[in-house]
């Protein structure tokens, strides 16, 4: 082992065993039959959790391993704490370890706080004597002054976790195993969970962390380690890794939203092959104006409106694309143009139509909608093919998914072509704002107030 | 594995405390709480007291009297054995949360299950100490000597049991049914409530030598002599074999448990 390493982990592979429910009567049966246990406790379908990942951790350093779901961070964890021993490869730790997995994991039930404290932290590897000199601290950690001497089974699941924390944080670890467990407190909990964090880093405590909160790895890890699929996909500066991660994720999303959103088309065209009610339904959101500007839907409507597409096809809506700043997408941030582009066609010449635009949130509720006639642009002629670009610059969304609705249709809100809801998009952001508008703004402040931009 | 050994002497602090919370948790909530460790075996007493006192009388021969003391010298052993180890084949999988989420020693767990049902057995002591100067039964110092040697090695034979259950019960969730009726079995294949001299020259010879071949045989007519019958203590050289072959057998158990013990995290 190096020396300034805290953890050194070598070439680690970690398959684990998949039995079907056959093969596990198999197992029994030709155990007993052979009278070898041993030998036939081995499965030949194998899940390779984790494939030749290698990585070193200065002594000191906190260090942030990030990931998808089952990308085998959570082994990676178990492996470094020792509850899992990897397939092939070597784990070095360098000093005591405490590993926050499953806060309270050996809490009995029936027994009281104080008493579970004390045989939690015996597990953990400290002696009675420390436990003792500790126990106050840990008590007025968790803040359950008053309900130490109560049965753990009568506890909240966040006095629970506390408890647990608690007693795994004051086990005075030199390196700190943490798996995804900052979100089990109140807000005021998690922030004395990272107090106590830095107050490890001040002292020179190592510290690995698995988390899905991208924000706490680029704020307060030195270094990052993004894993997917077993493998290690990149490693260094966390702002760098989780920069490369989340456009990998974003990825991940447009391919996903692209093919739900050929899902719903399809399910439509087939819908309507099939002899569904090509009609438009009364609560008409784009074909509002013209000659019945009073019918504005309610959001009501909106909620119950299912996706689906119907018309005369006189103008057809023969594709719709969306566009960012980087090309077609499903994914955009909120900063980028947006253009969602229609292609249209008309078959005869047509002189009544109006082209409508509705944007909808994630619950449904009506975000924008407008059409040419609202915006006083009266018809003239569509004939053969064509292209609309409706431009949203900068889209200035709140974060989260969008379905929209396109239609084109005559004054008096016939449809000719009215897609419903067919057209799926998310929005991402670098602020965690909320609501379901971003008016244009900024904050301006006066001498006295004081603030600096956070890095 | 002798590395692992010498870990298992480091654990002491922990196996205690687990005892005692094995021991605290068990009744708690319970009206009578410590007090069925003594209530439990005094009515398994009383109820085979009345099938074989009151129903049957005749079945057991003249000179075993009183009966229910000697039953009760084999019963509260056995009841030691049986749910140690009925409860070992359920230990790694209950604790399955410690074994998956936490750095801990997993032989622990089968270990403070024979440990903690041994307590109970102590607790019930008491009763048949009652019943013995109620009784006033003869007891000579030197055969009471005897006695912890007996009941270290029903610890050591159980101890090499509930590693080898326990661990492959994680694997094999069918021996928690089958335990269930082998113990039923054993239990009746054990001069407990039938005094062995009976059997000797009742039962045919593969009989005999089935009873012979049962460790707990050995266990129960050495339990039987000591606190029972007058007379010195004659079952000495049997026990001696059993405790050597209990050592041998805790260390197999032993061996095996280690061989599975990485499989425990994923399994359970």
């Amino acid at each position: 082992m190096a020396a300034g390493n805290a953890i050194e982990v070598r070439d680690v592979s970690k398959v684990y065993r998949r039995y079907g429910h056959r093969r596990q009567f198999a197992t029994l049966k030709s155990a007993i039959l052979s009278g070898s246990f041993v030998s036939d406790l081995k499965a030949d379908e194998t899940f390779e959790a984790l494939k030749g990942v290698s990585f070193d951790v200065a002594k000191g350093r906190t260090y942030g391993i990030i990931g998808r779901n089952g990308s085998g961070k959570s082994t990676m964890l178990k492996c470094v704490a020792g509850i899992t021993r990897p397939t092939r490869g070597t784990v070095t730790v360098n000093g005591r370890i405490s590993a926050l997995i499953e806060l309270g994991a050996g809490f009995h039930p029936e027994i009281s706080g104080r008493e579970n404290v004390f045989i939690n932290g015996i597990m953990l590897g400290l002696s009675k004597k420390e436990i003792t000199k500790r126990f106050d601290e840990i008590v007025r950690f968790a803040e359950l002054e008053d309900f130490i001497d109560a049965p753990v089974k009568t506890y909240s699941s966040g006095m629970y976790m506390r408890l647990g924390f608690a007693v795994a944080i004051h086990v005075d670890p030199d390196v700190l195993l943490v798996d995804e467990v900052l979100a089990v407190g109140d807000e005021g909990f998690t922030h004395k969970c990272l107090d106590k964090f830095g107050e490890f880093r001040r002292r020179g405590k190592t510290i690995l962390l698995v988390t899905h909160s991208l924000g706490l790895v680029e704020r307060f890890c030195d270094e990052a380690l993004w894993l997917e699929a077993g493998r290690v996909r990149g490693t260094g500066d966390p702002r760098r890794v989780v920069g490369a991660y989340v456009t990998a994720v974003e990825e991940g999303e447009e391919a996903l939203l692209a093919r739900e959103d050929a899902r719903a088309r399809e399910d439509v065209a087939a819908h309507v092959a099939a002899g569904g009610p090509p009609v438009a339904t009364p609560h008409d959101p784009v074909a509002v104006g013209g000659a019945t500007p009073a019918a504005e839907p309610t959001p009501t409507d909106m909620f119950l409106a299912s996706s689906g597409r119907w018309g005369s096809r006189e103008v057809e809506i023969a594709g719709v694309t969306l566009i960012g700043d980087e090309g077609p997408g499903h994914v955009f941030h909120a900063s980028e143009k947006l253009i969602v582009r229609l292609a249209v066609t008309a078959a005869a010449p047509v002189t009544d139509f109006v082209f409508g635009f509705g944007l909808f949130n994630a619950d449904g509720v009506c975000v924008y909608g407008t059409n040419t006639d609202l915006e006083d642009l009266d018809p003239a002629e569509i004939r053969g093919t064509g292209q609309v670009d409706f431009v949203i610059e900068p889209l200035g969304l709140i974060e989260g998914t969008y379905k929209i609705d396109v239609a084109v249709h005559r004054r008096d809100g016939y449809p000719y072509d009215y897609h419903r809801l067919l057209y799926t998009f998310r929005v991402k952001s670098r602020t965690k704002d909320v609501g379901i508008y971003r008016p244009p703004h900024r904050w301006v402040f006066s001498d006295g107030v004081k603030l600096t931009t956070r890095i | 594995m002798l590395h692992n050994l010498r870990q298992l002497l480091r654990y002491r602090g922990l196996i205690q405390s687990l005892v005692a919370r094995e021991l605290k948790a068990r009744y708690r909530g319970s009206v009578l709480g410590f007090f069925w460790s003594f209530i439990n075996p005094l009515l398994l007493l009383l109820i085979y007291s009345f099938v074989f006192a009151v129903v049957l009388p005749g079945t057991h021969p003249a000179e075993i009297e009183p009966y229910a003391l000697f039953m009760f010298c084999g019963i509260l052993p056995w009841t030691w054995f049986s749910s140690s180890l009925s409860e070992s084949a359920n230990v790694l999988i209950g604790h399955g949360n410690l074994i998956k989420k936490v750095l801990f020693p997993a032989e622990i767990l089968p270990i403070v299950t024979v440990l903690a049902n041994m307590v109970h057995f102590f607790l019930g002591l008491p009763i048949l100490i009652g019943f013995l100067i109620y009784y006033w039964r003869p007891l000579t110092f030197v055969e009471l000597l005897w006695f912890p040697v007996v009941v270290l090695v029903q610890a050591l034979l159980t101890t090499g049991l509930a590693l080898i259950l326990s661990a492959l019960t994680v694997h094999f969730r069918d021996i928690r049914d089958l335990l269930s009726n082998l113990l039923t079995f054993w239990f009746f294949a054990t001069p407990i409530i039938y005094p062995m001299n009976q059997a000797v020259n009742q039962a045919p010879d593969f009989a005999r030598n089935l009873l012979n071949l049962n460790p707990f045989t050995h266990l129960a007519i050495s339990y039987q002599e000591i606190l029972f019958y007058p007379g010195p203590f004659g079952h000495w050289r049997w026990l001696l074999a059993l405790g050597a072959a209990s050592v041998v057998l805790f260390l197999i158990g032993y061996f095996l448990f280690d061989r599975l013990r990485d499989s425990f995290a994923e399994e359970v």
